[in-house]
C-alpha cells in the first residue's frame, strides 16, 4: 500500500502530467488559457487573485526548492535542518495565509456568484476546491512539525522526492512512517500533478516572460517570403 | 523608409443614417457565439453620448492607448511592461461586463406555449450568462439610440471637453450625429503592444490586426490595452476576439461585410502605403494636437516615383501600388482632406478615418443671423459644434475640421449651381483651396459612391507564399482545432501535418 502510493504513483501522475501536457499543448493549444473570469465579476477577484497568486507562487516554489536541493548542500551551506523547518514553517504559514485568504475569496465567488457559477466548468470548480483542500492539509502539517522541531522529519521528505525523481528503487519507504497528514498532503499533491493537463492550471507553464525582453512593443507577422525583389 | 501597405477605411458620417445594418450583419457573421453576445466588432452609436461600452472615450477612467513619459518615451498608458506583467493577476482597467451590457434574450417560446390566461402572454428578458431571468434591463449595445435618456448623463461625453456644454441639453438646441465604429486597425496598435503572450499581430502586406487564436492565453490585457475598447474577452473560450477586417473578403478583393451592406454607401476601403520607419516617432509626437499632421506624414504618396521604388523594393505587389494610386482613402485623407482619425490624441495612429457629418445650421429661422461667408454659410453656425467634432477627430484643433466642412459645403454648392443654374463657379472652388475637377471628383466618390469608387482592394497575393496544390481537401476556415491538424511544423503524433501557411514575425 505505502509501496503504490510513494513507490509507484508518483510515477504515474508525473507521466500523465507531463505527457498530457505536452500532448495537449501539441493537440489543443486553444484550450490553453487561464479562463479569467473577471469580466464577468470584477468583485473579489482583484483581492482575492492577487492574494491566492503571490500565495501558491511563493508556496510553489519553496516546495520546489526545498524538496529537491540535495540534502548536502544545506549541510555545506551551515543550514541546519531544524533552521530551514523553522524557515519553512514561517515562510510556508504566511503564504498559505495568503493563498487561504485569497483563495477563499476565489472559491466564494466561483460557488456562489451566479455569473460565475453559470459559467464555470466542473474542472475549472474542482481543482479550486482541490488546490484549497491540499491549501488545508498543508497548514495542518504545521501543527505535526511543531512537535518535532529537529527538522529529521522534513529530510524524509527530501529523501523521498529525490528518491523518486532519480528513479530509486524504494523510495517510498522513507516516508512509511510520517503522520498521515503528511500522506494525505503528499496523495493530494499527486493528484494534482496528474489533473494538471486537464484543467486550466496549464496556464501556469506560460508565464508570458518573453514580453519582457521582446524588442519593442509591436509585432508584424508577414507572409510573404523573406525575399524582397532584387 | 520601409514601405508597409495598408487597407485603410473611410465612413462619410455625413451621409450616416444610423440603421445599424453594418451591426446587425457584422454580428450575424462574426460574433453570434457563446461568449461574445456582448461584443459588437461594430457598433453604431449616437452621440453627443457615453457609449459603448459606457464612457470609453475617457482613457482618464480606463487608461486605454498610450501616453507619452515625461521623459519623452512612448509606453501604454495603463503601463510599461514590468507593470503589465504585475497586472496579470487583476487588471485594474479592465471593464466589466455590465459596463458593455449584460447579453440578454428572451423567452419567445412563452408567447405560444403560455396557458389560456386573462393577461396577454409576454415575452420577458432572461440572462445569457446565467439562463436567469431579469426583471429589468438597464443597458444595451445602443442604450442612448437618439439621444435616448437624458441629457445630464450623456452630457458627460467626451468630447464636450471645453464646450459650454449646458444650452446643448435645451431641445432648441440640440444636436445628434452618429458615430460607427470598429477596430481601427492602428499602426501603433496599444492592444498588440499590452499582449504578455505576443498573440496580438499587425500584418505586413495589409495592416489588419488580427489575435492568434491559439497563441492567446488570456491575460485581458489588450481589452483595456485598446483605447477604443475594440478588443473583446470571450468569457466562453477565454480569449481575446476583436474585429478582423473581415479578412477572408479582403484578402479575395471583397468589402468587409460593414462595408458591403452599408446602404448610405459611407464607407470606403482602399489602400495606403506608410513608412513603418516613422510609426514610433510620430506616435510619439510632444503635442497631441500635432497628432494628425504627424500621422500624415507616414503615408507615403504612392504616385512617387522614389516611393514606388521603394515599395517594389519592399515587396509590395505591383497592383497594390496600383490600388494606392486610386486609393479613395488616400484621395480623402491626404488630397481633400476631408477625413480624420477618430481620437488621434490616444496615439495609436488608428486607420478607420472619419468624415466629418455637416449639420442644419442654427437658428435657421432667425435668417438675418446666420453667419455667412461669402456664398456659403459660415460652418461655425452648424447645429453640431466644430469643437465637438475637433476634439473628436482632431485632438481638439477646430482649423482642420472647419476646413473639411468648408470644402464639403463648397462642393454641394458648386454642384447646385452647375447643375440648377447651369453656371461652373470656380469662385466657390477657390474659396475652399480646391479646383473644379477636384470639386467633381470629390462629388463623383463622396456623393454618387459608386461600389468600384468606394471599394479598391487589390487581392493578397497567396500564391507566392503556399503551393495551393497543398491545401486542396481542407476545410476551409476553422475554429481552433475543428478538422484542422493543428499548426505546428511536426506532429508528436506521426508525420509531418500539412503545410498551412502561418504568418511569420518580422524582425
Amino acid at each position: 500500500m505505502n509501496n503504490f502510493f510513494f513507490g509507484i504513483y508518483p510515477y504515474i501522475a508525473l507521466s500523465v502530467g507531463i505527457i498530457g501536457t505536452i500532448a495537449r499543448y501539441e493537440r489543443d493549444p486553444f484550450t490553453w488559457k487561464s479562463s479569467s473570469s473577471q469580466l464577468l465579476r470584477r468583485k473579489q477577484l482583484i483581492m482575492g487573485s492577487v492574494l491566492f497568486h503571490v500565495g501558491i507562487l511563493i508556496i510553489f516554489f519553496g516546495h520546489l526548492g526545498g524538496l529537491l536541493t540535495p540534502i548536502w548542500i544545506f549541510d555545506a551551506l551551515g543550514i541546519s535542518h531544524g533552521a530551514k523547518q523553522v524557515l519553512a514553517v514561517v515562510a510556508g504559514g504566511f503564504a498559505g495565509l495568503l493563498m487561504l485568504a485569497g483563495g477563499s475569496m476565489l472559491l466564494h465567488r466561483r460557488l456562489f456568484d451566479a455569473r460565475v457559477r453559470a459559467t464555470s466548468t466542473f474542472a475549472d470548480t474542482g481543482i479550486l476546491v482541490l488546490l484549497m483542500a491540499q491549501l488545508i492539509l498543508g497548514l495542518s502539517t504545521i501543527f505535526v512539525s511543531l512537535q518535532h522541531l529537529d527538522g529529521h522529519e522534513m529530510t524524509k521528505f527530501m529523501s523521498w522526492a529525490q528518491g523518486i525523481l532519480t528513479f530509486q528503487a524504494g523510495a517510498a519507504d522513507y516516508v512509511a512512517d510520517v503522520a498521515l497528514v503528511f500522506k494525505l498532503h503528499l496523495v493530494l499533491g499527486l493528484s494534482i500533478f496528474l489533473l494538471f493537463p486537464f484543467t486550466r492550471l496549464v496556464h501556469m507553464l506560460s508565464v508570458p516572460l518573453r514580453y519582457l525582453t521582446r524588442p519593442g512593443y509591436q509585432i508584424v507577422r508577414s507572409r510573404r517570403k523573406n525575399t524582397p525583389a532584387e | 523608409m520601409k514601405v508597409r501597405a495598408q487597407i485603410g477605411m473611410v465612413l462619410n458620417l455625413d451621409k450616416c443614417i444610423g440603421c445599424h445594418t453594418c451591426s446587425v450583419t457584422c454580428k450575424n457573421v462574426w460574433t453570434s457565439r457563446d461568449g461574445v453576445e456582448y461584443a459588437w466588432f461594430n457598433n453604431v452609436e449616437t452621440k453627443p453620448g457615453l457609449g459603448y461600452p459606457t464612457d470609453w472615450e475617457n482613457q482618464a477612467k480606463w487608461n486605454g492607448g498610450w501616453t507619452r513619459t515625461k521623459a519623452g518615451t512612448l509606453q501604454p498608458k495603463q503601463g510599461g511592461k514590468w507593470r503589465i506583467l504585475a497586472n496579470i493577476f487583476g487588471n485594474p482597467d479592465l471593464p466589466e461586463i455590465d459596463d458593455y451590457y449584460e447579453p440578454f434574450d428572451f423567452d419567445y417560446d412563452h408567447l405560444k406555449s403560455a396557458p389560456e390566461m386573462k393577461a396577454f402572454p409576454t415575452a420577458r428578458p432572461r440572462s445569457k450568462i446565467t439562463g436567469e431571468r431579469m426583471e429589468k434591463i438597464e443597458k444595451g449595445p445602443n442604450w442612448e439610440e437618439i439621444l435616448g435618456g437624458e441629457f445630464s448623463k450623456r452630457a458627460g461625453d467626451y468630447n464636450f471637453e471645453g464646450i459650454q456644454k449646458e444650452i446643448y441639453g435645451e431641445y432648441e438646441n440640440t444636436f445628434m450625429m452618429y458615430l460607427p465604429r470598429l477596430c481601427e486597425h492602428c499602426l501603433n496598435p496599444a492592444c498588440a503592444a499590452s499582449c504578455p503572450s505576443g498573440a496580438i499581430y499587425k500584418r505586413e502586406e495589409d495592416g489588419i490586426v488580427l489575435i492568434d487564436q491559439e497563441k492567446c492565453r488570456g491575460w485581458r490585457m489588450c481589452v483595456s490595452g485598446c483605447p477604443y475598447k475594440k478588443v473583446y474577452y470571450n468569457w466562453e473560450s477565454g480569449k481575446s476576439e476583436k474585429c478582423t477586417l473581415c479578412y477572408p473578403r479582403i484578402e479575395s478583393g471583397n468589402p468587409t461585410v460593414c462595408s458591403e451592406t452599408c446602404v448610405g454607401r459611407i464607407r470606403y476601403l482602399g489602400v495606403m502605403l506608410y513608412d513603418a520607419d516613422k510609426i514610433e516617432e510620430a506616435a510619439n509626437t510632444p503635442d497631441e494636437q500635432d497628432l494628425y499632421d504627424a500621422q500624415l506624414g507616414v503615408f507615403l504618396d504612392p504616385s512617387d516615383p522614389e516611393v514606388i521604388a521603394a515599395a517594389r523594393r519592399d515587396g509590395v505587389p505591383e497592383d497594390w501600388i496600383k490600388g494606392a494610386q486610386e486609393s479613395p482613402i488616400w484621395k480623402m485623407a491626404m488630397d481633400w482632406k476631408v477625413a480624420f482619425p477618430l481620437h488621434p490624441e490616444y496615439r495609436t495612429l488608428p486607420m478607420v478615418w472619419y468624415i466629418p457629418p455637416l449639420s442644419p445650421i442654427q437658428n435657421a429661422a432667425e435668417a438675418g443671423k446666420i453667419g455667412m461667408n461669402g456664398a456659403m454659410p459660415d460652418v461655425q453656425s452648424m447645429r453640431i459644434p466644430v469643437k465637438y467634432l475637433a476634439n473628436m477627430l482632431t485632438a481638439g484643433d477646430e482649423a482642420p475640421v472647419v476646413t473639411a466642412l468648408e470644402r464639403m459645403m463648397a462642393m454641394r454648392a458648386y454642384m447646385r449651381s452647375k447643375t440648377i443654374d447651369g453656371v461652373i463657379d470656380e469662385g466657390i472652388a477657390e474659396q475652399v483651396g480646391l479646383t473644379p475637377a477636384l470639386i467633381e471628383d470629390m462629388y463623383k466618390i463622396m456623393a454618387l459612391a459608386d461600389y468600384e469608387d468606394r471599394f479598391v482592394i487589390p487581392t493578397t497575393h497567396r500564391e507566392q507564399v503556399e503551393d495551393a496544390y497543398e491545401l486542396r481537401g481542407e476545410c476551409g476556415f476553422t475554429d481552433s482545432n475543428g478538422c484542422s491538424p493543428g499548426i505546428s511544423k511536426g506532429s508528436l503524433f506521426g508525420g509531418s501535418k500539412k503545410a498551412l501557411k502561418m504568418p511569420a514575425e518580422v524582425k
